[in-house]
């Protein structure tokens, strides 16, 4: 297999996990919450995603919209009422809450959806291969590198540029410090909670191809969204995109090399890369 | 020794007579205590937050399935000791690895560490039976006088009960140790006791040895008194759910185990029965509630209740 | 004379006695059921019960004058000790007759020795690896095993599709392992050759197929031998295999049919057309018990829905517990209920099938079809039968399966 096919589909895979995981790391980084449900709400992003779809019909683009908007808001309802109160828990009892979450979700979703997997009808023009010139390969697969790469410089942007990111990293590199400087922390945390939240609905939606949905996403997947995590360094989005792009592309990589390693590689690759940098690839000490 | 410290014991003994169907299912829990005890050790007492301590239980369980299957070593016993050295020995290896991180790095390291276990178990079906694991492993009689028993758990069960006895008594003596009490004032303030020349990492490696044993007696016990085994030992499943446990029953009190183990799947079963699609949505709602109104689990919620009643004495 | 007459009159009150001891139904023969009704294994739960009610339903008379409970329990995560703890529940306090369901291989591994020593007939409705019939003298199973499918996919590929070579890609657990086996032994057999064998992951994750396929594709083989746990996996593998353009590349993929559970069908979309596969039922096949079966089914949980091979195991299952209870008078004794299942045959909506007296595996079909087009669905087309299949693991006594 040639060079460039092999980076694209890696590529693709890692661009799904950085769509997903970087709602996570902001969140951790920056509330400084264990917040295992993440899963979750990527899972009913991609529910909310398929479902008005064949549903309501409405076209790709504006699914994704929808699902953005309806577990952004649904993250919102529950940051205030639920999250809000443990913020100043113990990360046990925020991973048994989360947790508790989790099979809250997964139960609600099979009861009314039911137990089967959701499958993501891709619009026509998403469908088969693109030519690229130098290589034909998956439309879909190209679609997540565009759309993975536009976030990145979006959110870099949206870091760098505007004050909203200033004060993310600002609250994220020392909280007490940007509270005294008047940042409104509280209203921080519920933007940002309900701004990566609805990223990962994206993701869920996206990355249904790949990732399948069923309502065992949550905890299938929650391995690999914390290795992500953890690898990129809380809080640090350029980390995150690193790292899932690391992780996705080995991943692919050695599956052709050797298949019969199977996951075996990710996880020793993470031990590496944590034993050597323990702050992720990127990661700071928060203050 | 207060005098309610008996009473689980008593429980335990009363429930062989009052709930002589039950005893598979009692076994199970008994299990899932002594697993819990073992993660308490290192979560409650140290301060290291795991979500790997299944590779030691599925190391126990598999040291114990392979002599039998393959050694035809079935003499439950001593099968326990070799899981026990065997769990401790990997625990020891890790642990001298892994300590030297904390936080969600640690979590994360000990994760990957359950996880190559897992994949490894998996790549050596052969050995291990892979997914369909090992099944039909027989064992000699305890002590060579009572069989297990394959329907009614009766010899399991009693044989669980006193394992963890003994283990619980182990333990206790630990914690209350010198030992213990450094392990608190690392878990505390790891600083001040690195000024005060204590020497931090031995003593986070020796504990996270001792429970990795203790975790592998646990997986023994399962191995034997189930008669198999395969990789759902290794599972993060397992890990969490011995986690979510013993958070549920409340960390670092020793017996938040017994009250989140017993709590917990009790629960877990009785809503399972009636409403075998729909139970986790229960499960879930009770863990968080307790989540959002306990400060320490079950027995933080029962010491918070125990306060209020005694009108707040200034405690 | 009075005497005759008084003598017909306890003649006919005699024989009223007896005409309503004989009609007396027995006790209640309680079934229990364990399937992962939660956990990722909750949708084929589904699909099983299913067959079991619709059983119920479409066949009220099955079980004669003897009423039947069902106890149903969750196996929750394919692991063996939550599906033995039910079996021992259901046992030692449900005091059920016959213990069923079982999708998983490891759960009815693990609840075999159970069985065996509380002697209670087990009827497996699903668990597919070869040896588990071996295990206990009390299970009977009405499913499948991999080596019914694999075994014919593989000569079906040598004989009738005529390849010299294959790729074979499988999930990396015993059902693929399995299958492989199977498909290498059959295709062998007959005259083909496998040049390359692709572990692609484990069962747990849908991992992103297109590596291994890529490889295969690479091999440039005359087919492409897949098998992945039904489910979300299959998908997978369709969407795949059209993405990386191998059908222009003249690669045919083949499978059993867990690659084209009819519940995903419909949703593979046009990049399904011209999959072959072998499997013991697809919801195409034309024979009156299972129109009435698909008919009743729509019926019953809506239009869009379908029997898989998984429901109809369900139905054949219950319909060969039903055959047991009614030729035990509804008393259940483990011995003579496996004597009744062994040689049992019955028209299902997969064919005639059989329980194998020496193994007490079923003996069945197996059917070759192509996906095509039809009034814009995909439909099986029929391309061959192979005709009352047996286990050849056991046949052959292969590996473990002796």
């Amino acid at each position: 297999m040639d060079l460039t096919s092999i980076l694209l589909g890696g590529l693709a895979a890692g661009m799904v996990l950085f769509i997903v995981s970087v709602g996570l790391s902001v969140t951790m980084g920056l509330m400084g919450f264990v917040n295992l449900a993440h899963g979750a709400f990527a899972m009913l992003g991609g529910y909310a995603i398929v479902l008005s779809m064949s549903g309501w019909g409405l076209p790709f683009p504006l699914a994704l919209a929808f699902g953005f908007a309806a577990v952004g808001a649904l993250s919102v309802v529950l940051e205030r009422l639920l999250y809000a109160r443990l913020y100043r828990a113990s990360e046990l009892d925020q991973v048994l809450f989360t947790i508790g979450l989790v099979l809250v979700t997964i139960a609600a979703v099979t009861l009314t959806v039911g137990p089967e997997t959701q499958t993501l009808v891709l619009p026509e023009w998403l469908r088969g291969q693109t030519d690229l010139g130098v290589v034909r390969y998956r439309t879909y697969s190209l679609m997540l590198i565009a759309v993975g790469a536009a976030l990145m410089v979006g959110l870099w942007l949206g870091f760098e540029r505007t004050r909203l990111g200033a004060q993310i990293r600002a609250a994220v590199d020392n909280r007490r410090m940007a509270e005294s400087l008047g940042v409104n922390v509280r209203r921080l945390f519920t933007v940002t909670f309900a701004l990566g939240s609805g990223l990962a609905a994206v993701g869920g939606g996206l990355g249904a191809e790949i990732l399948g949905l069923d309502p065992q996403y949550p905890l299938r997947y929650l391995a690999y969204f914390l290795i992500v995590v953890a690898v990129g360094g809380l809080g640090r989005v350029s980390g995150v995109f690193l790292a899932a792009l690391l992780i996705g592309l080995l991943d692919f990589v050695l599956k052709i090399q050797f298949p019969k390693g199977g996951t075996l590689f990710i996880y020793a690759l993470t031990l590496a890369l944590l034993l050597w940098r323990p702050h992720g690839l990127f990661g700071r000490r928060s203050g | 020794m207060r005098w309610w410290e008996a009473l689980p014991w008593l429980a335990g003994i009363a429930a062989y007579f009052l709930f002589p169907n039950y005893l598979a299912f009692g076994t199970q829990v008994l299990i899932t205590i002594l697993f819990a005890l073992s993660l308490d050790l290192v979560l409650g007492y140290a301060g290291i937050l795991t979500l790997g301590h299944a590779a030691f239980f599925g190391a126990g369980a598999y040291t114990v399935g392979m002599l039998a299957l393959h050694w035809g070593w079935n003499e439950p016993l001593s099968g326990l000791l070799a899981a026990a050295i065997v769990a401790g020995a990997i625990g020891l290896a890790s642990g001298l690895v892994l300590l030297r991180t904390h936080g969600l790095t640690l979590l994360m390291l000990t994760l990957c560490t359950m996880a190559l276990l897992e994949e490894g178990a998996n790549m050596a079906s052969a050995y291990t039976g892979g997914f369909d694991g090992m099944p039909g492993l027989k064992y000699a009689p305890l002590l060579g006088l009572f069989p297990f028993d394959l329907l009614y758990f009766r010899s399991q069960y009693v044989y669980a009960l006193a394992l963890l006895f003994a283990c619980f008594v182990v333990v206790r003596v630990l914690v209350h140790s010198h030992f213990g009490l450094s392990l608190t004032g690392i878990r505390e303030n790891v600083i001040r006791m690195h000024a005060v020349g204590a020497p931090v990492r031995a003593r986070l490696v020796t504990v996270y040895s001792v429970s990795a044993a203790l975790a592998g007696v646990a997986g023994a016990l399962f191995a034997q008194s189930n008669a198999y085994v395969n990789l759902s030992v290794l599972s993060l499943e397992r890990a969490a759910g011995v986690l979510i446990v013993l958070i549920l029953g409340g960390y670092g009190r020793l017996y938040g185990a017994f009250v989140g183990a017993v709590a917990y799947m009790v629960l877990e079963h009785a809503l399972a029965k009636a409403y075998p699609t729909g139970w986790q949505l229960g499960v879930g709602l009770a863990l968080m509630v307790v989540a959002l109104y306990a400060r320490n689990g079950m027995l933080g919620l029962a010491d918070a209740l125990r306060r209020r009643l005694r009108g707040g004495r200034g405690r | 004379m009075n005497a005759p007459r008084s003598m017909r009159a306890a003649l006919v009150a005699g024989l009223t006695l007896c005409a309503f001891a004989a009609g007396a139904p027995a006790q209640t023969v309680k079934i229990g059921v364990v399937l992962p009704y939660t956990g990722v294994g909750a949708e084929f739960a589904q699909q099983v019960d299913r067959g079991i009610q619709i059983f119920m339903k479409l066949n009220p008379d099955a079980f004669g004058p003897y009423k039947v409970e069902i106890v149903k329990r969750d196996s929750k995560n394919p692991g063996g000790a939550e599906a033995k703890t039910a079996v021992q529940e259901l046992i030692a306090q449900d005091k059920v007759d016959i213990v069923t369901g079982f999708i998983y291989s490891p759960d009815a591994i693990a609840s075999a020795p159970l069985v065996t020593e509380a002697k209670r007939p087990m009827v497996i409705m699903n668990a597919g690896t070869a040896w588990i019939t071996n295990l206990s003298p009390m299970i009977s199973r009405v499913s499948f095993s991999m080596w019914h499918a694999g075994f014919a996919m593989g000569e079906a590929a040598a004989r009738i599709v005529k390849a010299k070579t294959a790729v074979v890609g499988y999930t990396d657990y015993p059902p693929g392992k399995d299958s492989l086996d199977a498909f290498k032994r059959g295709f062998e057999a007959a005259g083909g050759k496998v040049i390359d064998e692709i572990p692609m992951g484990g069962p747990a994750k849908v991992p992103d197929f297109t590596p291994f396929f890529q490889r295969a594709k690479d091999k440039k083989p005359d087919v492409f031998f897949v098998f992945v746990p039904a489910g979300d996996h299959a998908l997978s593998v369709v969407k795949t295999y059209a993405a990386l353009g191998m059908r222009q590349a003249g690669i045919k993929l083949i499978g059993p049919g867990d690659i084209t559970q009819d519940t995903k069908l419909q949703a593979m979309g046009d990049d399904a057309v011209g999959l072959i596969t072998v499997h013991h039922y697809n919801a195409d096949l034309d024979n009156p018990a299972n129109q009435r079966l698909v008919a009743a089914w729509r019926k019953e949980y809506g239009a869009d829905s379908t029997p898989d091979f998984m429901g109809v195991q369900g139905y054949d299952g219950m319909a060969a517990i039903a055959h047991a209870v009614v030729t035990l008078r509804g008393k259940i004794d483990a011995d003579k209920a496996m004597e009744a299942l062994r040689g049992w045959k019955f028209n299902s909506p997969r064919g005639p099938i059989m329980i194998d007296p020496a193994t007490r595996d079923v003996v069945m079909n197996e059917y070759l079809s192509e996906l095509v087009k039809k009034d814009g669905r995909l439909v099986q087309k029929n391309m061959g039968v192979i005709q009352a299949v047996k286990d050849m693991c056991k046949e052959l006594k292969e590996g473990r399966c002796k």
